[in-house]
């Protein structure tokens, strides 16, 4: 074991290894780790949050049917008290145009036997004047008795 | 490969002897042909061997490391980029837990040590004749193939990160800092020489003990297949297979300890007392 120029040799060699490794060999490898190591964190977080999400989600969907559940009963019953409502103001609105028309029919009624007793009355008056014309013959003055028997007509 | 030829001394060091190419005071330059040969070369000197199976293996490293690092994708990983992850993120995590300063070296300093030197160490799980066999067909005599059974790899390695220890506490601490902490502890200002001589020894004690830790168990595990390869090679297994399974933990165990030892001194330089 003699200590010679080797020893120096070595040095150099080494010194150039360890520059060379630094370099080339230690950054990319480690930074491929790093890097793997961020992705496989952010495919938990990733996956975690997509978890997160499915449960938000599933809540969310359970809330909105109940939700509609209400609405929908709501919406019937609503439906239901309208439908009522239509049925009672139809039956309502039907009764009044009875009324209405018994109403109607029974004025028409009084107003055509008004009518009919006018017309009798009138005629009742022609015959009366008539059969006086008949018994008196011209003796009558026909303007000078006409109030006469306007007044025996309006009693009739 | 207890031939004959070969006595079992020879045979030993004949394995334990670096490729050594430098200026032999009497044959000139060349390769050395004996161990002695290479002691008398000095300090200027070179471990061919260890030099190309420790450069080669780093090149390895990178060029693999490097290939996934071109593809990698944060999306489902390959099964090799599976694997580089692994090893990637078992670095990461053991500077995460002792290095708690924002330093971008550490980390792929960490990961250079740990993968390097487990590479070299791999190198003794290789039946230890293959490759020097095969070299010595190619006409080359000496070839010692784990690299940190060498002292000087791993005292390289050693000799840079106390480099590195002295540098960042200097850039931590300033100078002032940094011979405060030499100084000032543990025993009161009085004690100053006495602080200082003992600290100064606890920090030269880090390399020193970073590198001999892993060469002398290194060069023990090979010694020992060095020896297990001495007996008849029909009986051979019986030891080898153990020892080898039981190395698989140490080169790996001695891996993890230059890294994490490394973490923890350029942690310790990072605090500020």
């Amino acid at each position: 074991m003699n200590i010679n120029l080797t020893i120096i040799g070595q040095a150099i060699a080494f010194f150039i290894f360890v520059v060379f490794c630094m370099k080339y060999v230690w950054p990319p490898i480690t930074g491929a780790l790093a890097e793997r190591k961020k992705k496989i964190a952010e495919g938990l977080e990733a996956a975690d949050r997509a978890t997160r999400d499915l449960h938000l989600a599933q809540e969310k969907a359970t809330a909105n049917l109940h939700e509609s559940k209400v609405q929908a009963a709501a919406i019937i019953e609503q439906a239901n008290k309208r439908a009522n409502q239509i049925i009672d103001e139809a039956k309502e609105q039907a009764r009044a145009e009875a009324d209405r028309i018994k109403t109607a029919a029974q004025a028409e009624i009084e107003q055509d036997a008004n009518r009919a007793k006018e017309a009798l009355r009138a005629q009742v008056a022609a015959l009366v004047m008539s059969g006086a014309e008949k018994v008196l013959e011209a003796s009558i003055d026909e303007k000078a008795h006409a109030q006469l028997l306007e007044k025996l007509s309006a009693e009739l | 490969m207890a031939s004959g030829t070969v006595t079992s001394s020879e045979y030993i060091s004949h394995h334990l002897t670096n490729l050594t190419f430098g200026n032999h005071p009497e044959s000139g330059w060349g390769f050395a042909h004996s161990a002695q040969e290479a002691a008398e070369m000095g300090f200027w000197a070179i471990n061919v061997d260890t030099m190309l199976w420790s450069v080669g293996l780093g090149i390895f490293f990178l060029w693999f490391f490097g290939k996934v690092a071109k593809t990698v994708t944060s999306d489902v990983p390959g099964n090799t980029q599976n694997f580089i992850e692994t090893v990637i993120e078992f670095v990461d995590d053991n500077v995460k837990g002792i290095f708690h300063y924002k330093n971008p070296v550490i980390a792929p300093l960490a990961l250079t040590i740990f993968v390097w030197i487990f590479l070299m160490n791999l190198m003794d799980l290789v039946p230890v004749d293959w490759l020097p066999y095969i070299a010595g067909q190619m006409g080359i005599h000496f070839m010692k193939v784990v690299p940190t059974t060498d002292v000087n790899a791993t005292g390289g390695m050693a000799i840079s990160v106390f480099a590195l220890i002295v540098y960042y506490s200097i850039k931590q601490k300033g100078v002032g800092g940094f011979m405060k902490e030499l100084s000032f502890q543990p025993l009161p200002k009085i004690f100053l020489p006495f602080n200082l001589f003992l600290e100064v020894v606890g920090l030269l004690a880090k390399p020193v003990s970073l590198a001999l830790r892993l060469f002398g168990n290194m060069y023990a595990g090979e010694m020992i297949f060095i020896l297990i390869a001495l007996l008849p090679f029909w009986i051979q297994w019986v030891l080898s297979v153990p020892w080898a399974i039981f190395h698989i933990l140490i080169i790996t165990l001695q891996a993890f300890i230059f890294m994490v030892l490394t973490i923890v001194y350029l942690a310790m330089a990072h605090d500020d007392h």
